[in-house]
């Protein structure tokens, strides 16, 4: 039965879910879809969204929500989008949200396929940087330095050895119209990239950084402030590419070390602790400062 | 007048899964399945079949497609052979839990390694628990007529489950059979168009693959058990309504041939048991008592209709072309736990056969039956399963 209207709009993820305190996950989720409207149907992967929206017999859910399996997600997108298609009710639009396990990982096949078939789906990563479902553990999202529970800084390690993959230029790589980066921490930037790409059809990727105080381990009030640092010192990077060009950034006021976005957070205390760590801090000094010059951050 | 044509076992496949009208298509590439979805490719290529045809990256997300048009609401169709029924596994179970009702044909074929093309059961029996109907058939008649029941199995609202239809390789799907088409009439007033009453709909959202706790999800797997074995009479009555349709006796889950006064019973599926047949026939003339009971539904499995034919008889011998390593072949296994415990039952005798295409010819079948019949006169208990035509020399 439709609803009386009340004058205010009725958000289409609603309170009393079971996310984490300051849930970067969460908080996009709920701004995605005021960007989208009510005329999507949302596809999700395993993983912390699927765990904490969907207790059986309870849904935060307003819109058709389907979640199948941990890998599968881009390919469910395209077979709701080919039933759409089918019965004609095209107007519908799909929306995929994974985390980033889900994308740059077990998925990644999946992905690949859907933006090279050039099917209807925007597809939308909410990368927290770790397999946060499972307890924060190394995914190819990681950025590099970070300690996760399967590559965590010991006596003889300083966390991730290898760099973050580089998903969107991936992504970019296969020809697709859109493809951008947002923050959890620019809600109005990210709903209005979210708004942009539902204009567009074919495949379409939204990656957006999603701080998780539960597992990157810092106060839990700190997310947007985590968000506006890691921005702020070139180590996520926001920008809009149009059929593979650059066509937007969001350049930096003031450019912050990374040492204040790295001390506030306990997966990256050993880079600040640890004398031995000096060599790698400037590693990722040096990849924030390359950022800045790859994407124009400053000028 | 009836259409009557000899194609090939892939062909009248194809023709039958336009016959039922799908909204979408999942292709992917395996022998010797490939010649099913490339028929279907030519049908849209030429404007002959209106579906959206995906060209997936993997059999993974073949299964995963077709699960999300099914969930969209749209009728669905994938094929796929060996490794890539293996590779779907996951999401076929995902699938049966969230009762999403489209068909796959399963083209038997061996499972690596050793890396080999030709037919056999394990890969369509290592799905056997994942919540999927599968029904076995012997001809590529059987095979279209079946892919039309299926579909309306699938969709029966007291079923909703995924079917499958698993037909050997290469023995049916490059054989070239005589087949008799339905026309179209007749197929759309056997199976109206798919109209399922939850599905992803922008105006009555709803919450697809929750998360349960152990509070519920027993109860969520008994309802997959329920409607599986409740789900037999639906069955018997779409085949009894494909047999008034077609004329063809498809009368029950299992076929029974000569097993009425039969002493032994042999017990096969798929393409195996037209030879079989010939050989029953020989040793009937020779005055044997021999039968065959083919089973053609094997998940519900028809245990009712196995007990009633091998009563009086005084050995089963099961030719399984699959092993559960370690163990036996998994027919053999569905057979004695049926058996067991009913009072008089005969001595179940599994055998080993086929495994990786080596043929089962009508002096092989000769052979079970006097090996069989030995056994059960010899007054031991039964052995474990016998590997058919075995040879110690060489194995590795
Ligand atoms: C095939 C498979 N492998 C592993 C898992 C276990 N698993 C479930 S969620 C998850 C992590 C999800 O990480 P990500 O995609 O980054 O999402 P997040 O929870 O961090 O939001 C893992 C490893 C699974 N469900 N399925
Ligand atoms: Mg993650």
């Amino acid at each position: 039965m439709p609803k009386k209207p009340t004058g205010k709009t009725e958000s289409l993820f609603v309170s009393g879910h079971r996310a984490c305190h300051g849930c970067g996950l969460a908080l996009a989720v709920r701004h995605i879809l005021e960007a989208t409207g009510s005329n999507v149907i949302v596809v999700s992967p395993t993983g912390c969204l699927e765990t904490f929206s969907s207790p059986y017999g309870f849904s935060p859910w307003r819109v058709p929500w389907i979640h199948h399996v941990f890998e599968n997600a881009p390919a469910i997108a395209s077979g709701v989008a080919a039933a759409l298609r089918a019965q004609h009710r095209e107007s519908t639009r799909v929306v995929a949200i994974g985390g980033d396990g889900a994308t740059f990982d077990i998925g990644f096949g999946s992905l690949s396929g859907m933006l090279e078939r050039g099917d209807d789906v925007l597809y939308i990563c909410a990368d927290n940087g770790a397999y946060m479902n499972t307890g924060g553990q190394r995914s190819g999202a990681t950025p590099f330095c970070a300690a996760t529970t399967t590559h965590p800084a010991g006596k003889t390690s300083l966390g991730k050895t290898e760099r973050k993959k580089d998903l969107p230029e991936i992504v970019a790589a296969h020809g697709v119209p859109y493809v951008a980066t947002a923050s959890v921490a620019y809600l109005g930037d990210l709903k209005q990239k979210v708004k942009k790409a539902m204009t567009l059809h074919g495949p379409r990727y939204i990656q957006i950084d999603t701080p998780c105080p539960s597992v990157w381990n810092f106060p839990s009030h700190l997310t947007l402030e985590m968000g506006r640092l890691g921005v702020n010192s070139g180590l996520v990077p926001l920008f809009e590419m149009l059929d593979g060009k650059i066509s937007k950034v969001k350049k930096l006021r003031v450019k912050v070390p990374v040492i204040e976005y790295l001390k506030q957070q306990k997966r990256f205390q050993h880079l600040v602790v640890k004398e031995a760590s000096r060599g790698s801090l400037m590693a990722v000094q040096e990849q924030a400062d390359r950022n800045i010059e790859k994407y124009k951050l400053m000028a | 007048m009836a259409d009557i044509r000899v194609v090939e076992g892939s062909e009248a496949v194809a023709l039958a899964v336009k016959a039922c009208r799908p909204h979408v298509i999942a292709a992917y590439p395996i022998s010797p399945q490939t010649h099913i979805v490339e028929t279907l490719a030519r049908m849209v290529a030429d404007g002959d079949l209106n579906a959206e045809y995906v060209r997936v990256e993997s059999e993974f997300s073949a299964a995963s497609v077709v699960s999300g048009a099914s969930t969209a609401g749209s009728r669905s169709y994938t094929a796929s052979a060996s490794q890539g029924l293996l590779l779907m596994t996951e999401v076929l179970y995902a699938s049966a839990g969230m009762r999403l009702p489209f068909v796959i044909t399963g083209v038997n074929r061996s499972i690596s390694a050793p890396i080999n093309i030709q037919v056999d059961h394990q890969d369509t029996i290592s799905l056997r628990d994942s919540g999927v109907i599968q029904l076995y058939v012997e001809s590529a008649q059987e095979a279209y007529d079946m892919h039309l029941a299926a579909f309306k199995i699938a969709e029966d609202p007291s079923i909703m489950l995924p079917v499958m239809v698993c037909m050997d390789g290469w023995v049916l799907t490059h054989s070239y059979e005589r087949v008799e088409f339905l026309d179209q009439e007749a197929v759309d007033r056997f199976l109206p168009p798919f109209k399922p009453e939850n599905y992803l709909d922008t105006a009555n959202p709803k919450t697809w693959g929750s998360y349960a706790e152990e509070d519920v999800l027993m109860e969520f797997k008994y309802s997959i058990h329920k409607a599986m074995t409740e789900g037999k009479s639906c069955i018997r009555k779409i085949m009894a309504e494909l047999t008034a349709l077609t004329g063809r006796d498809y009368g029950g889950l299992v076929e029974a041939y000569r097993t009425g006064d039969a002493e032994v019973v042999l017990v096969a599926m798929g393409s195996m048991a037209g030879t079989i047949k010939d050989a029953v026939d020989d040793m009937r003339r020779e005055g044997k008592k021999v039968g065959l009971i083919r089973i053609r539904c094997y998940r519900p499995f028809p245990y009712e209709d196995l007990v009633a034919a091998v009563r009086g008889a005084k050995v089963v011998a099961v030719l399984d072309a699959n092993v559960s390593m370690g163990s036996e072949g998994a027919v053999g296994l569905d057979v004695k736990s049926k058996l067991i415990g009913r009072p008089g039952v005969p001595m179940v005798i599994d055998f080993i056969a086929g495994l990786g295409g080596r043929e089962v010819n009508s002096t092989a079948v000769r052979e079970i039956v006097d090996r069989a019949e030995r056994l059960s006169s010899s007054g031991l208990p039964p052995p474990e399963a016998e590997w058919l035509d075995l040879n110690p020399a060489i194995v590795p």
